[in-house]
């Protein structure tokens, strides 16, 4: 079961790539567990998930070949 | 006058857009919150499009490293008004609009009285306490707001508060991100660095929004949020559903609205405090520079440690004499140093580590009697 999970913003400041696939992730809270042991500096950062282009806000499985977004807030303007 | 329908005639020629939609756009009012990157394109385009009446706010000065990227202003106009000379600026290429000139910071008394003078407002700014004072008053007026940000090389772009359907709630920022981000938390362009193109895209892509929602054209970004990337231009669109915990930090009222400090929720205090014993940790580094902000005749006088005197009440005209990594501030009781922290992290932001001494000059005299 294959998860790709896009950064945006200073995010990739941490992870040193725009975009990561994963397998066997069922949820989204294990995508975070997994995805702060690869990165923790991820733990410092703020920023909004969406599951498939709609934004989640809690827990949500994951399907087979789900795109995710983690997206950080911009201030700039 | 011109002849009206030759300035416009491209654009009536559209069928999608025809008189019927010019003429909506000379009766539409837009605030642009901001005349910096996103502000200056928005702005341009919107006068170009014959909107009837623009409010412009801005309380900035232009700068010589604005130039790059907020292309409505010239080398020989650094140091003079934002607002005024945008103003100016979208005067002459249409005289036809109304300008209302703000040369202000809004607050949150002026939000409630000036959107309901408009149909729309667009935020245009470089800070989080303004983009979530403009949101929260939006939400509570009911204001349609076109939402722009930028950073590096990406941009966001979405559209709130629109009451399209009256079944629909319509999504705010504080769906997306509840509550602010310090502004700590989150580098701006200053410390990130931006490419010039990137507003003017952005800002376009902002007043594209607008007209679409005016003209009833297309499918604006209503409870959306369009990422951009501009180095590879992969774009995706998020759908952002009403959100409880959005909801629940929204001011509840005007009066709940007026009376919340967006600087402060942005910067919070306890960031900054700092007691005597980290005091003396941080004074062993040779980098670390101790200022009292309060006025000259006040005391104690601090005779015992090396320090600088810079009063509040001039902190502003004194920003090159903050030349070390870190800074502590100290005044009579601890307040008026958070007011001088706030200030300096507004200009410095995250290159400079900056305290408060939570008990002011006791914290370095010991209580005195």
């Amino acid at each position: 079961m294959k998860t790709t999970v896009h950064f945006y913003g200073q995010l990739t400041d941490i992870t040193q790539t725009p975009v990561l696939e994963l397998e066997g992730i069922a949820d989204t809270d294990s995508m975070i567990k997994d995805l702060l042991e690869k990165f923790p500096g991820l733990s410092q950062a703020k920023f909004s998930i969406a599951v498939d282009n709609s934004l989640v806000q809690n827990n949500t499985r994951l399907k087979d070949n789900t795109i995710i977004a983690l997206m950080p807030p911009f201030s700039g303007g | 006058m011109d002849n009206l329908h030759e300035r416009y005639e491209r654009q009536i020629a559209l069928p999608q857009l025809g008189e019927a939609g010019q003429k909506k756009l000379f009766s539409a009012k837009v605030l642009v919150v901001g005349a910096g990157g996103l502000g200056c394109p928005a702005l341009q385009y919107l006068a170009g499009a014959g909107v009837g009446m623009l409010g412009i706010m801005d309380d900035d000065i232009i700068s010589l490293n604005n130039l790059h990227r907020q292309l409505l202003y010239s080398s020989e106009e650094i140091g003079l008004s934002k607002a005024t000379i945008a103003s100016k600026k979208i005067e002459a290429l249409n005289p036809a609009t109304t300008i209302h000139t703000y040369n202000t910071r809004l607050t949150n008394a002026q939000a409630l009285k000036l959107f309901p003078l408009y149909d729309l407002v667009l935020d245009c700014t470089d800070n989080f306490a303004t983009r979530y004072l403009i949101n929260d008053a939006c939400a509570l007026l009911k204001k349609t707001l076109v939402f722009g940000a930028i950073n590096r090389f990406e941009g966001q772009v979405a559209v709130f508060n629109h009451n399209q359907e009256e079944n629909i709630r319509p999504s705010n920022y504080r769906d997306l991100f509840p509550v602010p981000p310090s502004d700590n938390e989150v580098m701006n362009c200053a410390e990130a660095g931006v490419l010039g193109v990137l507003p003017g895209v952005v800002g376009t892509m902002m007043a594209t929004e607008t007209i679409k929602l005016i003209t009833g054209i297309g499918e604006p970004l209503i409870n959306k949020i369009l990422l951009l990337n501009l180095l590879n231009y992969q774009q995706s669109i998020i759908n952002i559903p009403h959100s409880t915990q959005g909801a629940a930090n929204l001011p509840p009222d005007e009066q709940a609205f007026l009376h919340k400090d967006y600087v402060a929720a942005c910067n919070p205090p306890s960031v900054f405090n700092i007691g005597r014993e980290r005091l003396f940790e941080l004074l062993e580094d040779p980098q670390t520079l101790l200022v009292d902000v309060r006025e000259l005749h006040e005391t104690p006088v601090v005779a015992q440690l090396p320090l600088i005197q810079i009063p509040l009440s001039v902190l502003h005209q004194n920003f090159d004499l903050f030349e070390k990594e870190t800074i502590i501030l100290f005044c009579q009781s601890g307040k008026r140093s958070l007011q001088a922290a706030a200030l300096l992290t507004e200009k410095f932001g995250s290159k400079k580590k900056i305290f408060s001494l939570q008990n002011g000059v006791t914290d370095i005299t010991g209580p005195v009697y």
